[in-house]
């Protein structure tokens, strides 16, 4: 049961990449419904197994495995672990993958590489199933490289565009800087215990034993391998490929941004949550705070409807990242499954809105309009009745509103940060958490009134904009209702008493005492002392944020313009990203094209003279041995060959060419032995 | 009586045979040694068999040879028809080539 299920899950998104690769052009429909249909069996399989996993054995890990590679003593062993987090996860991964398959089918209709799309996203699947299944920080590690690897490949699926396989690339090699942190976290965890596999870490630090007999290199560990999760959840200082990978198709946007790529970081973390010490934990908290703020502010001033999105995300990823820094493990999860259904659901509406514009402009043959552009939207609530209501629910939720599940996750994890700062005085982590909240209700609204309210900006593009199909809008329902606060908890103002907060529980720490967090009952304790206040604060500043937003977008009170000029310099660091991209080109790019120069130079004169005066050196020395072969060698040999030439010429006069000439001879000869001897 | 000292004269010993067979083994020599024509050098190494068979047969009749030497005789025989049979072969073949068979002009392997 724990072990077919989970390999039949992981295996048949394989098996829908492997056949649509192979066979795609040649299947009906090019092998979408083959695709999607493999994708919702795996949900049903997911489903399944999560129901009887909670109804069964709700407290344990069930893990199994086998060996891999035997090289003398030393086994390195591969295999899969069901605990509720990896249940939970993959329900979230194969729901949301499913309702993207299904989006695609409408989307992508009319694509060029229609079958490989699907393959591909069938790929990415896998790699983020496997990811979840696995219980082994080595595999973990292949899967989290395919996911990568996936992840490049949708990102420049038009790679025909330069802007896309530009994106593609910097997503991948601004990942592999984080996976470079966390492959040398997995080898200090690995020289130290001998094992990748989670559980005989854990053991192995709980029973005293530290990598290379140091409390810092436990740290060290932690934070490396938390570098990965910087790279794949982009994190501060390692965002900048997100709202670059904007260049994919859009549903694939929403697969990265909902449940796949990025929350692998978020996941990968709280897998290795028992090993992590509280001054790792407090690295991890910070990176999450300032990712959130940076990105929230930057989210403000952008008029791309999916770089707002990209940016919203980043800053949610830094909420989930906060919130498992300071201990509130369950609450920073479940941020990431409310997370990724109402983010899925952003993405997939905006794909909606953004397949009506092109629609629209293919309509009034415009092929210089920006389709993204919110400035060349508003008032299509009309038009696209659907997208709206399902739009303003997920907004809803990501400004953390009452009754939706947003509100239930967002609130957790500023209730664990302040409780976090009354126990540590970290006063600041709070302090971003309620800003950004605030920041997070104001962009979202900004949007949601650009696009959908207030009157259109261009009268023939509206006109021409209709509702997407059914296949598209089903998907926004239903991920519309997951976003509700009745799935997790029937509490609408505290998902502590709800079946997600019973499944998902903190894992005891493994590191030695003087190195751990609050314990759970501690934290426990001061969340509950100060979970009102944050409870009513939140709702406070998340309504502040969305009156203000209606303020200046909807009833034009204050005007945007007049605030942006008294912002100055802050606005202008909004709308340049705050110049991440241009610092990373001077120092990292600038600074390449410096070192290269550098080399070159050593190259060309350096190695070239070596290589060059050696060359001229052999070529003497070849000079002068050559004169010796032709003159002095040759010489011996064809004065040889000569001599013989010259003595067979002399002899060849014996042979006449005529039988009985040699007859006489030999008669002569034979008379003469015959004298001679008898 | 006469007449049987002109038989015992007349009775041929094993000298005679072997000065006949040597006779014909030079005129055989003579022949492959001097002919222009092919065929007549083959016809001087017909001579040249014929003549050890006469030895042969002379040998098996004066000494203790018996019919060891009928035998061997009969063997040279075969022998010197099937060589008859491929020489002639062979000069056809040179004939095809050459267009003649004269030996003089025959000399490819003229050093």
């Amino acid at each position: 049961m724990y072990t077919q299920l989970p390999l039949a899950i992981l295996i048949l998104p394989l098996l829908a990449f492997i056949l649509l690769i192979f066979f795609g052009k040649k299947l009906p429909r090019q092998g979408d419904w083959l695709a999607t249909g493999l994708m919702t069996l795996t949900l049903i399989l997911s489903l399944i197994l999560l129901v009887t996993k909670l109804n069964t054995q709700p407290a344990e890990a069930i893990s199994s495995s086998f060996d891999w590679v035997v090289i003398g003593s030393q086994t390195i062993s591969f295999g899969i672990m069901i605990d509720n987090l990896a249940a939970v996860m993959l329900v979230v991964v194969t729901l949301v993958s499913t309702l993207v398959h299904y989006f695609s089918m409408g989307y992508m209709k009319d694509d060029v590489r229609y079958s490989r799309y699907f393959a591909y996203l069938g790929l990415f699947s896998f790699s983020m199933l496997g990811i979840v299944l696995t219980n082994n920080i080595l595999l973990m590690y292949v899967f989290w490289e395919l996911v990568g690897v996936s992840s490049y490949l949708l990102i420049g699926h038009w790679y025909e565009k330069k802007s896309a396989s530009n994106a593609a690339n910097k997503a991948f090699i601004v990942n592999r800087v984080g996976d470079f942190g966390m492959f040398i976290g997995i080898m200090i965890l690995f020289l130290s215990y001998s094992t990748f596999a989670f559980e005989a870490i854990f053991d192995s630090i709980s029973a005293g034993q530290l990598p290379f007999g140091s409390e810092g290199w436990l740290t060290a560990a932690g934070v490396l391998i938390f570098c990965g999760a910087v790279g794949k959840s982009a994190q501060f200082p390692l965002h900048v490929w997100l709202p670059d990978a904007m260049e994919g198709p859009t549903p694939v946007s929403a697969l990265i941004h909902a449940a796949t790529m990025v929350a692998a970081g978020v996941y990968l973390v709280a897998r290795v949550f028992p090993m992590l010490t509280a001054d790792a934990l407090l690295v991890i908290a910070y990176v999450g705070a300032i990712t959130a703020l940076i990105a929230a502010t930057i989210a403000i001033t952008q008029y791309d409807i999916k770089k707002v999105l990209a940016y919203s995300t980043i800053s949610q990823l830094g909420y989930m990242i906060m919130a498992l820094g300071v201990g509130a493990y369950t609450a920073g999860f479940m941020h990431l499954v409310t997370h990724a259904a109402f983010k899925a659901g952003l993405f997939l509406g905006a794909g909606s809105v953004i397949f009506g514009m092109h629609a629209a402009l293919h309509k009034l043959h415009d092929h210089h309009t920006d389709a993204q552009d919110i400035r060349n939207m508003g008032g299509l609530k009309s038009r696209m009745p659907f997208t709206y209501w399902t739009f303003l629910i997920f907004t809803l939720a990501i400004s953390g509103i009452p009754l939706t599940s947003g509100f239930l996750s967002k609130d957790e994890i500023l209730a664990g940060t302040l409780a976090f700062s009354t126990l540590n005085g970290h006063w600041f982590l709070p302090l971003i958490g309620f800003l950004v909240a605030g920041l997070t209700a104001f962009y979202m609204f900004r949007l949601l009134i650009l696009t959908f309210h207030g009157k259109p900006v261009n009268e023939k593009i509206y006109e021409g904009v209709t509702e997407s199909p059914k296949v598209m809008t089903i998907p926004l329902v239903i991920l519309a209702a997951l976003s509700l606060f009745f799935f997790y908890s029937f509490n609408p103002f505290g998902a502590t008493s709800g079946w997600f907060y019973g499944a998902i529980q903190r894992p005891l720490s493994m590191v030695p005492e003087l190195l751990q967090p609050a314990t759970y009952p501690v934290f426990y304790e001061a969340v509950s002392s100060v979970h009102t206040i944050a409870m009513l604060l939140s709702i406070l500043i998340a309504t502040g944020g969305v009156l203000m937003a209606l303020a200046v977008y909807h009833w034009k009170k204050i005007s945007a313009e007049s605030l942006a000029k008294r912002a100055g310099v802050l606005y202008t660091g909004s709308v340049n990203k705050w110049y991440f991209d241009e610092i990373y080109d001077t120092v990292f790019v600038k600074g390449c094209h410096v070192i290269m120069k550098m080399l070159r130079w050593f190259d060309e004169n350096i190695i070239d003279g070596i290589v060059n005066g050696s060359a001229m050196i052999t070529k003497i020395f070849s000079n002068a041995s050559g004169w010796i072969d032709n003159n002095i060698v040759d010489g011996l040999v064809n004065g040889t060959a000569n001599t013989a030439g010259r003595a067979g010429g002399l002899l060849s006069h014996v042979q006449t060419g005529k039988v009985q000439t040699y007859l006489v001879y030999v008669i002569f000869s034979f008379l003469v032995l015959f004298v001679l001897f008898l | 009586m006469e007449l049987m000292s002109i038989q015992s004269f007349a009775e041929p010993g094993l000298i005679h045979f072997l000065i006949v067979s040597a006779i014909l083994f030079s005129l055989g020599i003579m022949a492959v040694l001097s002919r222009r024509n092919t065929i007549m050098v083959l016809m001087g190494v017909e001579l040249i068999l014929n003549s050890a068979n006469i030895n042969f047969i002379a040998f098996s009749r004066f000494t203790e040879l018996s019919l060891h030497g009928h035998m061997i005789g009969l063997f040279v025989i075969i022998i010197a028809a099937a060589e008859a049979a491929v020489a002639l072969a062979i000069v056809l073949n040179v004939y095809n080539k050459f267009k003649t068979i004269n030996l003089d002009e025959i000399s490819l392997l003229k050093g």
